[in-house]
């Protein structure tokens, strides 16, 4: 089941993109109208016709996708999203932090699944921006917990400088 | 020691209150148990047997004086009085309440202590030599890096759900005594033909079910790359780790199953992409908090001190007190203290809270206030002066702290084991104890020489069985306990993992089986040969015979 609100930029929005293949097993005629999110397998395979929808596509990838696949399509997609089939399987964190960091993807990034509130500022660091938490739980509070830390002491996409290049610098220490 | 700054202090306030809030909202039903379980393990809080047990972080071992008698206050008010060291130089406790846990942290809070990371499947707490700046074959201090390191690792976003847990130790001495080649990664000092300071990085070493020694993944790794050659290695693992099977979880899988050229490649091919990083190391940072870690004021002495010599000669208790639990220093006229928390009788470990107070009021008057723990379950005083050490030996023998065996049989390793622990297969803490009580007689033990003895309570191996010279494990067969003994393994530079030597014994056949082991040794050891030597030399056929001709009148496990 995918939720029909998520979080961007902070902020409870309804969902405005189609996943295909996610919840059923992959059929790809017909495609539905409007923006639709495909699996990585069905963009490698069928990436010029997607491309020529004239609707925007993006792509959501399994943990276990490469994402230096989509080094050469960073650049133009506008979404990518990455399934959290259960929020204890962290590979997604470095999946994001490569799409971010690595192939300098600038696009519209999602994480969604068994994703939490409890989740959510780890996610927003490593370069996630955009979030579908699990159905059952409610996106309005879990916002909240994009405020718990006010410092970090590593770097990560978010501020790529770590706490001891600044320590000093702010008044504060 | 390292004192927090403003940032430090501000970053644990917010854990404060973030747990606090997870807490609320489990206890209201709005987290369900699954949701709420690797939030609590990465506060250091397991649901166990008969309470939650919580593990409270001693960062690579280092403790002052106000944080142990904060630890002494927290075990009287929150638990039943005690706490338990354990090998991964932690404080655990037994018995506090769920909804307690937060007030707890928010009071570790006060003495810049928490227990971040303590558990789960996350970057561990850093271990290192609990001689670590006194010890005469020191190299480099490995502190200043374990808490740079430390700092690094915390609530690292990439690296909170890893495929199981982490653990990292470094070692700055010719002689290792962190178990270096047991963690996940192993950091070694080494200078180059240049003479330039760098890490050699061994990874994937573990213990449980599958032990494997770690292999060097690379020789020499500049000193400034810690951090960025770490993440390499940690963001391979993160993606690559089998996550299928818990089994097969740990890095240690993935070098033995890549390979270690494999997998080596695949650290260089990241770390390739890490080269102007920002996480290299500065030296503004590196003095910064080096700067915490500088030599105490310790009094121009002789090395030799007359008192202390004298009281040698005449006082034969002192004396071998002093011969077990006194160590080298590198400052002329001070030595380091271990304070024995294996007093027969007592779990190996324990420690009470007016104990702690007593360690604590020690540290003040004899040890510049900081005080270690090991991994071996003892407390160190570090940094006493050799005039000191006949008045320290009398405090620590009044308080319960003075049994004279480091090093020696009795001196054992053990997990909480199934009396406490919800992992265990079989129990830990009755099988030392009767152990101790065989091996009372302090001549003999002294006569048997150094021997590590391990015990384990399951395949996780808390209590290092796999690198004592003898090894006990605990097992479950068809529901009841049975116990399995290895020998020759060894910690130190020529690490080993011990040999089992046959079929599970019961609980009640162990003190034999320890004691035809050593009789075995006695008549088998050359002069100046210690146990594990011996089992080198002649190999394990020999206690094996020994011990399954002598003990085989009694039940045998499958």
């Amino acid at each position: 089941m995918l939720p029909e609100r998520i979080i961007r930029e902070g902020h409870v929005q309804p969902e405005s993109w189609q996943f295909v293949g996610f919840e059923e097993p992959l059929v790809i005629e017909p495609l539905p109208e409007g923006p639709i999110v495909v699996p990585l397998a069905l963009w490698k395979a069928q990436r010029a016709l997607l491309q020529n929808r004239g609707t925007p596509v993006g792509v959501w990838l399994k943990p276990d996708d490469e994402p230096g696949e989509l080094a050469d399509d960073v650049a133009t997609l506008p979404f990518i999203a990455v399934h959290f089939p259960k929020f204890t399987d962290g590979r997604g964190y470095s999946t994001a932090s490569l799409l971010r960091r690595r192939y300098g993807f600038r696009g519209e990034l999602r994480a969604f699944g068994d994703v939490g509130r409890d989740q959510l500022f780890f996610l927003k660091r490593v370069g996630f921006d955009s979030f579908g938490l699990a159905p059952h739980r409610d996106p309005v509070t879990a916002v909240a917990s994009f405020g718990d830390f006010s410092l970090r002491y590593q770097g990560s996409v978010d501020d790529p400088a770590p706490l001891f290049r600044k320590r000093g610098q702010e008044g504060r220490a | 020691m390292y004192r927090y700054d403003a940032y430090d202090h501000a970053i644990v306030q917010e854990r404060v209150a973030q747990f606090r809030d997870q807490t609320r909202r489990y206890l209201a039903g709005e987290l369900t148990d699954d949701e709420f379980r690797p939030l609590r393990l990465q506060n250091g809080l397991y649901i166990q047997r008969h309470a939650p047990m919580y593990r409270i972080a001693v960062p690579y071992g280092l403790l002052a004086s106000r944080q142990l008698r904060k630890l002494a206050s927290i075990v009287r008010r929150y638990d039943r009085g005690y706490g338990h060291f354990s090998t991964r130089q932690n404080l655990q406790i037994n018995w506090p309440k769920l909804e307690d846990v937060p007030d707890i942290l928010a009071e570790l809070a006060t003495v810049e202590m928490h227990s971040n990371q303590t558990s789960g499947n996350d970057i561990r707490n850093i271990t290192t030599d609990h001689f670590a700046g006194v010890a005469p074959d020191e190299l480099v201090d490995p502190r200043p890096y374990a808490e740079i390191l430390r700092q690094w690792s915390t609530f690292h976003p990439e690296f909170a759900y890893l495929p199981r847990k982490f653990k990292i130790a470094l070692n700055g001495a010719a002689t290792d005594r962190t178990v270096l080649r047991i963690h996940d990664i192993g950091i070694e000092f080494v200078r180059n033909t240049e003479g330039e300071l760098g890490l050699r990085f061994y990874a994937g070493g573990g213990m449980g079910r599958t032990p494997i020694l770690a292999p060097v993944i690379r020789d020499f790794v500049p000193w400034r790359h810690m951090l960025t050659y770490t993440e390499a290695i940690v963001r391979v693992y993160n993606r690559y780790g089998r996550r299928d099977n818990i089994w097969k979880a740990r890095i240690k899988i993935l070098v033995k199953s890549l390979g270690v050229e494999e997998f080596a490649r695949r650290v260089e091919e990241e770390w390739a992409l890490l080269q102007d990083s920002p996480h290299i190391v500065t030296d503004a940072e590196f003095d910064r908090v080096a700067r915490h870690f500088t030599l105490p004021a310790y009094e121009l002495l002789p090395d030799i001190d007359t008192a202390y010599e004298h009281a040698l000669g005449t006082n034969k208790a002192f004396a071998r007190w002093a011969g077990r639990n006194v160590h080298g220093h590198r400052q002329a006229g001070y030595a380091a203290v271990t304070l024995s928390l294996k007093k027969p009788g007592i779990a190996p470990g324990d420690i009470t809270g007016e104990q702690m107070d007593i360690v604590a009021d020690l540290a003040d008057r004899y040890s510049f206030g900081e005080l270690r723990v090991s991994h071996e379950q003892n407390l160190i005083l570090a940094d006493v002066r050799k005039r000191d050490l006949f008045a320290v030996w009398e405090a620590a023998k009044a308080a319960g702290l003075a049994t004279p065996t480091v090093g020696l049989l009795t001196n054992i390793i053990a997990c909480p084991g199934g009396d406490f622990c919800s992992l265990a297969n079989a129990k830990s803490i009755p099988i030392a104890l009767a152990i101790q009580d065989r091996f009372a007689d302090l001549d003999y033990l002294h006569d048997i020489g150094e021997l590590d003895l391990n015990i384990s309570g399951c395949m996780n191996s808390c209590g290092h069985h796999h690198v004592g010279h003898i090894g006990i494990l605990g097992v479950d067969k068809n529901g009841s306990e049975w116990y399995q003994v290895s020998i020759g393994g060894r910690q130190g530079n020529n690490a080993a993992l011990g040999q089992v030597i046959g079929p599970s014994f019961a609980a009640a056949e162990m003190p034999d089986v320890v004691s035809t082991l050593i009789e075995t040794y006695l008549e088998l050891r050359h002069p100046d040969e210690l146990f594990v030597d011996t089992v080198e030399r002649v190999g394990i056929a020999p206690f094996k015979t020994r011990v399954y001709s002598e003990n085989k009148e009694l039940a045998r496990a499958a």
